[in-house]
């Protein structure tokens, strides 16, 4: 009666756990395995090419030596203007579902179509912004890439300061309240303050979610060959150059592709790890 | 005999209630008269008439859900921060009727302070912790802040533990000193009356003892009030007790009296541990 491991109904049990951890085991190396292999492929493509050139010149044409330069300058300043436009928009909704709006209608009408633009394919944003900009002022430019962007920054800082307010506990609220301190002072000082890493987080992520994105620029900023900073102009971006260099015939713009591709999934992870450390603190 | 029956009175003449505490000449700070709350259409409370004497601790006790907590919450009108609450009656504070539409909550809550179940120091300095409120209200120099800080902490016996590390964040405090804390944050606004909501459920026998201690001393400066689950903390700290069981004031009485001749037989029932 006490040896159990003759038990068949045990031995069973113990068969389904072998095979059910089996499984996941290998459902996790298959995904991981993906991740792997894509870095693995960026750095043997595209180290070869991480010259300080890249950083210091601008794409060539056909046929002769360059860089990136004017696509990674360009590429930051559509995306800094993007966080600039969509961040205060997006943490004030989210303070208002949080924070004013939590029991209410609206809040849930609003974060249901939040939801909906988080997962809106950004080809269908850059259509939108090509129709109310690019149309009307009659060119591409930087500044229609950076609100095409903005309009992807928006949900994701949204719903994260949603969820981080949400996780400053009621009791908090309350004990700024019982000292008098009126609501929007409780929000900017104390509710801010207590979610303040992870509402950074956010605006990490959503950098980190726009500068890989390609479609919405090809209809907004589309290119630009030499270097400019004038935002009023067709812009340069590096997911736009990876896209019309790698599908080139010419083998210097391929190589430029592969290491551009790799300096933006370097710094993607680098700033996850960063957005994961500040919330880690915490 | 000091001591009135809700159950056996009706609970709509304040009055009744008045002259049976025999505790004439003891002037009220706060007067509920008729109280009725309402959590959407249940209610919580039904016609609680009690007063607060100033200067003394009075105590909520009662088994879970017998409405003391939203009691206490009503007299700083924390329930205004949900939707679907309401308090019927009339609540005098100094004789002004505090439910009324027309009330300056945060003045209001300045005046009447609260200490929570949890501790809930604010995320910033120990320092910050009491300055912050005190600035909410007055302008003052560095120096004189530094003066009040201080003597915000000392009241709320923190100021030895504390006084060479008062940038260190009030989350680096242990349980007992930031509940400490929360005290010397809520004197430091200088209120009239200070509502203490469970405030030592979450702590040590030691810490427990420190802030019990507090508010025996406290009561000097300020009308007091406690809620608690535990009845030997109701008699240790409280001059009167108030027994309240599902919504309904059932007794109250000076604490010694409630403690030893309860004159209701569900009073009885729960101060010698047969429920809650």
């Amino acid at each position: 009666m006490a040896n159990f491991a003759s038990n068949p109904l045990y031995a069973r049990r113990r068969r389904a756990d072998a095979v059910s951890k089996g499984l996941a085991y290998a459902a996790t190396a298959f995904g991981l395995g993906w991740l792997v292999l894509i870095l693995g492929i960026l750095l043997v493509n595209g180290i070869g090419g991480l010259t300080l050139e890249v950083f210091t010149h601008d794409t060539p044409p056909p046929g002769s030596d360059g860089g990136l330069l004017n696509a990674i300058v360009g590429s930051l300043l559509m995306t800094v203007l993007a966080v600039l436009i969509g961040t205060p928009i997006g943490v004030l909704a989210g303070t208002y579902m949080a924070e004013y709006g939590r029991h209410d209608r609206l809040s849930s009408i609003v974060r249901f179509i939040n939801d909906i633009l988080l997962s809106a394919p950004s080809i269908v944003i850059g259509l939108f912004v090509y129709q109310i900009m690019v149309a009307p002022m009659g060119h591409f430019s930087g500044y229609a890439g950076a609100v095409s962007l903005a309009v992807l920054v928006i949900p994701v800082v949204v719903r994260t300061t949603e969820d981080m307010l949400n996780l400053v506990p009621d009791t908090m609220r309350e004990a700024a309240a019982s000292i008098g301190l009126p609501r929007a002072h409780m929000i900017l000082r104390i509710a801010y303050r207590a979610a303040r890493a992870g509402i950074v987080t956010g605006v990490l992520l959503a950098v980190a979610r726009v500068s890989g994105e390609t479609a919405p620029l090809l209809f907004t900023a589309l290119n630009n060959q030499f270097f400019s900073v004038n935002m009023n102009a067709p812009m340069p971006s590096l997911p736009v150059v990876i896209f019309q260099f790698a599908l080139s015939p010419y083998e210097e713009w391929q190589r430029l592709a592969w290491t551009g591709a790799l300096i933006i999934t370097v710094t993607v992870l680098a700033l996850s790890i960063v957005a994961r450390s500040l919330t880690a603190r915490k | 005999m000091a001591a009135v029956t809700a159950a056996s009175s009706p609970p709509t003449n304040p009055m009744v209630l008045h002259a049976a505490t025999g505790t004439e000449g003891l002037p009220e700070k706060v007067s509920i008269r008729d109280l009725e709350f309402f959590y959407g259409e249940s209610r919580a409370l039904k016609g609680i008439s009690l007063p607060l004497y100033a200067n003394r601790t009075t105590a909520f006790i009662g088994p879970s859900g017998c409405g003391k907590s939203t009691l206490l919450r009503i007299l700083n009108r924390m329930y205004d921060l949900y939707p679907n609450q309401r308090a019927t009656g009339q609540v005098l504070f100094d004789g002004e009727n505090l439910l009324d539409a027309s009330q300056d909550i945060n003045l209001l809550r300045a005046r009447i302070g609260m200490v929570f179940q949890k501790p809930t120091p604010f995320p910033m300095s120990i320092y910050e912790n009491i300055a912050f409120g005190i600035r909410l209200y007055e302008k003052l120099p560095r120096a004189e802040m530094d003066a009040r800080v201080e003597s915000a902490l000392r009241r709320a016996a923190l100021w030895d533990e504390v006084k060479d590390k008062l940038g260190a964040s009030g989350l680096s405090l242990s349980g007992g000193q930031q509940q400490r804390l929360c005290i010397a944050r809520t004197v430091a606004v200088k209120p009239e009356v200070i509502l203490f909501d469970e405030p030592c459920s979450a702590l040590d026998p030691i810490s427990t003892a420190k802030i019990e201690e507090l508010i025996d001393e406290m009561k000097k400066d300020y009308t007091i009030v406690i809620v608690t689950h535990n009845m030997q903390q109701a008699a240790r700290v409280s001059d009167f007790t108030a027994f309240m069981y599902l919504g309904e004031l059932i007794e109250f009485d000076e604490t010694a009296n409630l403690f030893t001749t309860p004159r209701d037989k569900r009073t009885q029932a729960y101060i010698t541990g047969r429920f809650g």
